[in-house]
């Protein structure tokens, strides 16, 4: 009885404590966390607002570096009045077709190079030398053979990603712990059945965040894609503004695609997280 | 009786760009249905290349291995492997690893699945079916492992130091737990161990393997009231420590011949 007691008594004391202890902890975080957020915050209004005042002020020259309200402003008149539209859906297409088939492409290229050793020894200089030269620079030959639109800039997005994905994805089948692969040979299982229940899913991970890469490889093939040939698209409205001296065009094209990229990027992420759940 | 492994002088070599090396010196070996074998010896001595022949994961240079008396070609649903580590499947569930077997040798039926249940309750599993195998201990994943083996039914389990991974006490656990399970269903045991005591204990028979190439140097035959208790009340038994000391001093001789 006495014990029980003892126990009892224990129980509630240790808790309240605890429970104390716990608390406080919580409440450290909350506070460094709206600290973290109010300083982020603080710097981008600082800096527009010196920015702003530097355009107003003529502490630079307005005419290269525009000032944020007006920018702002014509990004809204654009949404208004439809003419923005049409390029920002060219862009984002473009991104969201080269990135998925760069990361689809390339992931079906490592499966194959990982299946078949003899091909892998073969296309290795190819790969070396492909992966090492700017890729970029193939941005004519596509333009030549696929016309200046939407192939040729989805195409030069292509060659940037395809490579890099291949050999990241292909290093990580390798990586996968030949134990497992053991396992299943011991219960008879054939390369296929390898490939199936241990290596794709072991690699997965490894899949998921090279859409990541891809997302930010993908914006810099389209721009460039674009630089080279496009009449429509953020990329053109860039080179256009640049040629006119509209710099209020080039900025308000810079803030929308950093907008943009930034969204899909986090929509890589939200996807990633609901895929790789529970590992 | 007729034995269920059969291994004739098998021989194999391993080929590397700087030549080829003998791993194994011709060595032949019969297991009878039933019976609880160790292979000890020092390293290099080739005791997993021979589970691997024996699983028919690798096909010797010389010579074959007879399972009931049929040649050995490849991995068959007869021969469960147990590898150092549990190797579960991190993305699959407890149950699910226990399924993986039969479900590569396409065996997965009502009635197999209600028996890797029964199996996965009888090795104090029962809880943990849904959960992933890093929310288990490291015991309890190589029970899991077990039950991943057993539920294809094989005759013959091949036991490649299964507990070398685990600290002592979950160690003497899984020997008792192993060797009352495979009792139990009259399997046919191959155990390579570093552990003297963990071999004496568990075994009917202790072959001591010599190195470079693997040969057998030694077969020790427990005694029957060792044979008799669980592993853990073996080691108290008379005469195990007299055993264990000739085993001992047969290992020692054949790592300084080296």
């Amino acid at each position: 009885m006495a014990v029980l007691e003892y126990a009892e008594q224990k129980d509630t004391q240790s808790t309240s404590w605890i429970d104390g202890q716990y608390n406080d902890y919580l409440k450290q975080k909350r506070k460094t966390q709206a600290l973290v957020v109010t300083a982020q915050f603080s710097i981008l209004v600082a800096l527009l607002v010196l920015w702003e005042l530097a355009g107003r002020l003529k502490w630079i020259d307005v005419l290269l570096f525009s000032y944020p309200s007006k920018v702002f402003s014509y990004i809204w008149s654009e949404m208004v009045s439809g003419q923005l539209w049409p390029h920002l859906a060219m862009t984002v297409g473009e991104t969201v077709v080269g990135f998925l088939l760069g990361t689809l492409f390339g992931t079906l290229l490592a499966v194959i190079i990982w299946w078949s050793p003899f091909l892998s020894k073969v296309l290795d200089p190819y790969m070396v030398v492909f992966n090492s030269m700017p890729k970029v620079a193939l941005g004519p030959i596509f333009i030549v053979m696929f016309g200046g639109g939407f192939t040729a800039i989805v195409m030069t997005t292509l060659s940037i990603t395809i490579i890099v994905t291949t050999l990241v994805v292909y290093n990580s089948f390798r990586d996968v712990d030949p134990n497992y692969v053991k396992v299943i040979r011991s219960f008879g299982g054939s390369k296929r059945v390898i490939f199936q229940k241990v290596i794709l899913p072991a690699s997965f991970p490894t899949i998921v965040s090279t859409l990541k890469v891809n997302v930010g490889m993908s914006w810099v093939g389209v721009i460039v894609g674009e630089f080279l040939v496009a009449k429509i698209g953020l990329g053109y409205l860039i080179i256009y503004g640049f040629q006119v001296f509209n710099f209020t065009l080039v900025l308000a094209s810079l803030v929308i695609i950093a907008f943009a990229a930034t969204l899909m990027y986090q929509l890589v992420v939200y996807v990633e997280r609901r895929l790789v759940r529970g590992r | 009786m007729l034995p269920i492994v059969e291994l004739k002088n098998i021989a194999h070599a391993y080929v590397t760009d700087r030549g080829a090396s003998l791993a194994i010196d011709y060595l032949s070996l019969f297991i009878e249905p039933g019976e609880f074998v160790s292979l000890v010896g020092p390293s290099g001595c080739g005791k997993t290349t021979l589970l691997s022949i024996v699983a028919g994961l690798l096909t010797p240079s010389q010579g074959e291995v007879l399972l009931l008396g049929e040649k050995v070609s490849g991995p068959t649903p007869q021969v469960g492997y147990m590898l150092q580590q549990d190797y579960l499947f991190p993305w699959r569930t407890i149950y699910e690893n226990s399924l993986i077997g039969l479900e590569l040798t396409s065996q997965v039926t009502d009635r197999t699945k209600e028996s890797t249940l029964h199996l996965l309750n009888e090795m104090g599993l029962g809880a943990a079916i849904d959960l992933y195998p890093h929310h288990l201990s490291g015991g309890m994943r190589q029970r899991v492992a077990l039950v991943r083996t057993l539920a294809t039914d094989p005759e013959v389990l091949l036991l490649d130091e299964p507990f070398s991974a685990l600290d002592y006490q979950t160690k003497l656990q899984l020997e008792d737990l192993i060797v009352k399970t495979l009792k139990d269903r009259h399997k046919t045991a191959l155990l390579v161990t570093h552990d003297l005591s963990e071999a004496i204990a568990m075994s009917d028979r202790v072959i001591v393997l010599g190195a470079s190439p693997g040969h057998i140097r030694k077969t020790f035959e427990i005694p029957q009231n060792i044979r008799d208790s669980q592993p853990f009340y073996a080691r108290e038994q008379e005469g195990f420590n007299e055993l264990f000391r000739e085993v001992w001093s047969e290992l020692e001789a054949s790592e300084r011949k080296e």
